[in-house]
């Protein structure tokens, strides 16, 4: 009798904290995201974090670190750095020793393959994932760190996923409910405000934190938008603060699902496997995009793999090829709270999403650059070098000439021989007489 | 980098304050302590596959050097005659020739014999680079393909052979056409060796 009365009394409990619970999500996260407004709980929240994160690094007693923020330009990597002064040109011994030295120095730090690891972070924001050098320190900080596991894991988590759910759910409803619709300027209307609606309680879902720079810049119909690329994250990111194409490959599964509810509501750009090789026909359809006023700007990532956030790779030139305003946009995220790279040699994605869900926050801030276009006698490879030095100037990024690309693939040979060409010159000299002495 | 590559990290930062000389008797060679954990996290980035060791490829995986255009040379020189994984000690080893000459350093005796950055150890890497066959000489034939991987394709083969012959007149002074450690040391003597094979290891 009494075991039942327990369990009964149990259950209730259960229902009213699942409903309290549930009142409160709707009330101060989903209502508000619905109309775009905010309590500001977040950045109160992000506050405490920041007060809380510097107590922790005082007792870490780091030592100094290597600054990791360079702001300069880094040029081809030439291996001759000095010719030997005015001297004709000829074959020295010694000349083996410059190929040497720059050969042992890349192997013991070098730019790029530390851009396709997450970031070391001068201060430690709790997450055992970001220290590299954890160990026992003080009990206390071990203690903070407990709760801090409990807190994110118990609480924030199952909120996060609840929400994320939520967002990706309705998000399919409701545009497979306005696809209903006829075309026209209301049909228009109803999906962008879905759209933003459902990107913003994805939003929430990470706890992502974004501050808006430059709004007056944002991309407008008929134009395309270009963004570094650090993580799948960004495509929220941009999306809950204005309405773009999406492009992409047409996947299976769940993804599959969200992309042909998504196209139903408004004209997005999805590719089959098949046609990503063909290079015209993919250029084709995004023109055809752009030359109708009437659609939205089109999203599009020319990195073409997620970097690291420290610095901005080369674009691929295909986008750039197009001719239409291009409106670039920097995002720069705040390793402090998170790191949101995905490294996706090392994590798939379901692992990444955990990662991002059960970290503190995702903090970043977003710079609308103004529109560029290109210029007379620039060809795309130029124009897309400058929108990228552009983007990489107002983010904070290091502007690298090298390729995103080599996160997987071996470097050009091209660049070895334009090295054998750079020395012949040394040895024989620029002149074309060639007669070795 | 995996619990166990940390537990190493972990033991090397506390035995700073153990016994220096069993760490010194572990470690021979002239790095000091953050350098070595420095060195150690960064051969752990460049092995991939975790097994504790490195294989060519994962050097070749480094931009910067797969482009340089003795790249391979070099990667040769960190594999000892016949193994194709290079192990941490031997990481430390190579890369320890590279350490800068400091003053100080000159009269500190860490084990018998001269230690791994003198000038004339830098010298004999170098030399080691152009010694294709390990034989303890530089014959024609070895310093033309060096030559070659330096130019690639852009001088002709008649030219880079009278390169190859006049080097080898000025250095050769035994008369075998071929250039041997101390008649390599002799024609680079008045180079700054020192300087043109240290590295900074800390920024």
């Amino acid at each position: 009798q009494e075991g039942l009365d327990i369990i009964i009394l149990i259950c209730m409990l259960l229902g009213i904290s699942f409903t309290v619970w549930f009142t409160l999500l709707l009330v101060f996260i989903i209502v508000p995201a619905i109309f775009g407004v905010s309590f500001g709980i977040r950045r109160l929240y992000m506050k405490s974090l920041i007060k809380l994160f510097e107590w922790a690094t005082l007792r870490m007693e780091r030592g100094a670190k290597e600054k990791n923020h360079h702001y300069h330009q880094h040029h081809i990597f030439t291996i001759i750095i000095t010719l030997r002064g005015g001297a004709e040109p000829e074959f020295d011994m010694s000349d083996i020793f410059y190929f040497c030295r720059r050969g042992v120095e890349s192997i013991v730090d070098d730019e790029v393959t530390k851009r396709f690891t997450a970031e070391e972070l001068e201060s430690w924001n709790l997450l055992t994932r970001s220290n590299y050098n954890f160990h026992h320190i003080s009990t206390r900080l071990t203690a903070l760190w407990g709760v801090g596991v409990l807190i994110r894991y118990g609480f924030l988590l199952p909120l996060r996923v609840t929400l994320a759910f939520t967002g990706v759910g309705l998000l399919v409803v409701l545009t497979s409910i306005v696809g209903l619709f006829p075309n026209g300027r209301m049909k228009n209307y109803l999906s962008d405000k879905v759209h933003l609606m459902c990107y913003r309680i994805c939003v929430r879902a990470l706890t992502a934190i974004i501050t808006y720079h430059d709004s007056e810049n944002k991309p407008k119909n008929g134009g395309i938008c270009v963004a570094n690329h650090t993580s799948p994250i960004d495509v929220i990111i941009l999306a809950s603060d204005g309405c773009y194409a999406m492009v992409g490959q047409v996947h299976g599964g769940l993804m599959g699902v969200i992309q042909r509810a998504m196209v139903k509501a408004c004209p997005h750009i999805w590719f089959e496997r098949s046609e990503v090789k063909d290079r015209h026909l993919v250029a084709k359809r995004l023109s055809d995009h752009v030359a109708d006023k009437s659609k939205l700007p089109i999203l599009i990532f020319p990195e073409g793999t997620c970097i690291n956030n420290t610095s901005v790779m080369m674009f691929k030139k295909g986008s750039f090829e197009i001719g239409c305003t291009v409106y670039p946009v920097a995002i720069k995220y705040d390793p402090r709270f998170g790191d949101a790279f995905w490294n996706s040699s090392k994590f798939g994605m379901v692992n990444y999403l955990l990662h991002m869900m059960s970290s503190w926050a995702i903090v970043c801030s977003v710079w609308y650059l103004p529109p560029m276009s290109r210029m007379e006698g620039e060809d795309a490879v130029q124009f897309a070098n400058r929108v990228k030095a552009a983007i990489a100037r107002k983010g904070g990024l290091a502007d690298l000439l090298w390729d995103g690309g080599l996160k997987r693939g071996k470097v050009k040979e091209v660049f070895k021989e334009e090295q054998q060409k750079l020395y012949s010159k040394v040895l024989v000299g620029s002149s074309e007489d060639g007669s070795s002495s | 980098m995996g619990l166990q590559g940390w537990r190493n990290v972990l033991a090397l930062k506390t035995s700073k304050n153990n016994n220096r000389a069993a760490w010194q008797r572990a470690f021979p060679v002239p790095l000091s302590h953050s350098q070595i954990t420095r060195l150690y996290s960064r051969f752990h980035s460049l092995d991939k596959g975790e097994n504790g060791a490195l294989s060519r490829e994962d050097f070749q995986r480094i931009p910067e050097l797969a482009i340089n255009p003795l790249g391979d040379r070099i990667i040769n020189a960190f594999f000892p005659e016949g193994e194709d994984q290079a192990n941490f000690r031997g990481f430390m080893r190579t890369l320890a020739h590279f350490r800068p000459v400091e003053d100080n350093e000159k009269n500190k005796d860490l084990t018998s014999g001269e230690p791994l950055n003198s000038r004339t150890n830098k010298l004999l890497f170098a030399f080691r680079l152009y010694d294709l066959d390990r034989d303890d000489k530089i014959s024609r034939d070895e310093l033309l393909q060096v030559l070659r991987m330096m130019v690639g394709v852009n001088i002709s083969d008649e030219q880079l052979g009278s390169i190859a012959d006049r080097t080898i007149q000025e250095a050769d002074t035994n008369g075998d056409m071929c250039i041997s450690f101390s008649e390599f040391i002799k024609v680079l003597e008045k180079v700054d060796v020192e300087q043109k094979m240290s590295i900074r290891f800390l920024h």
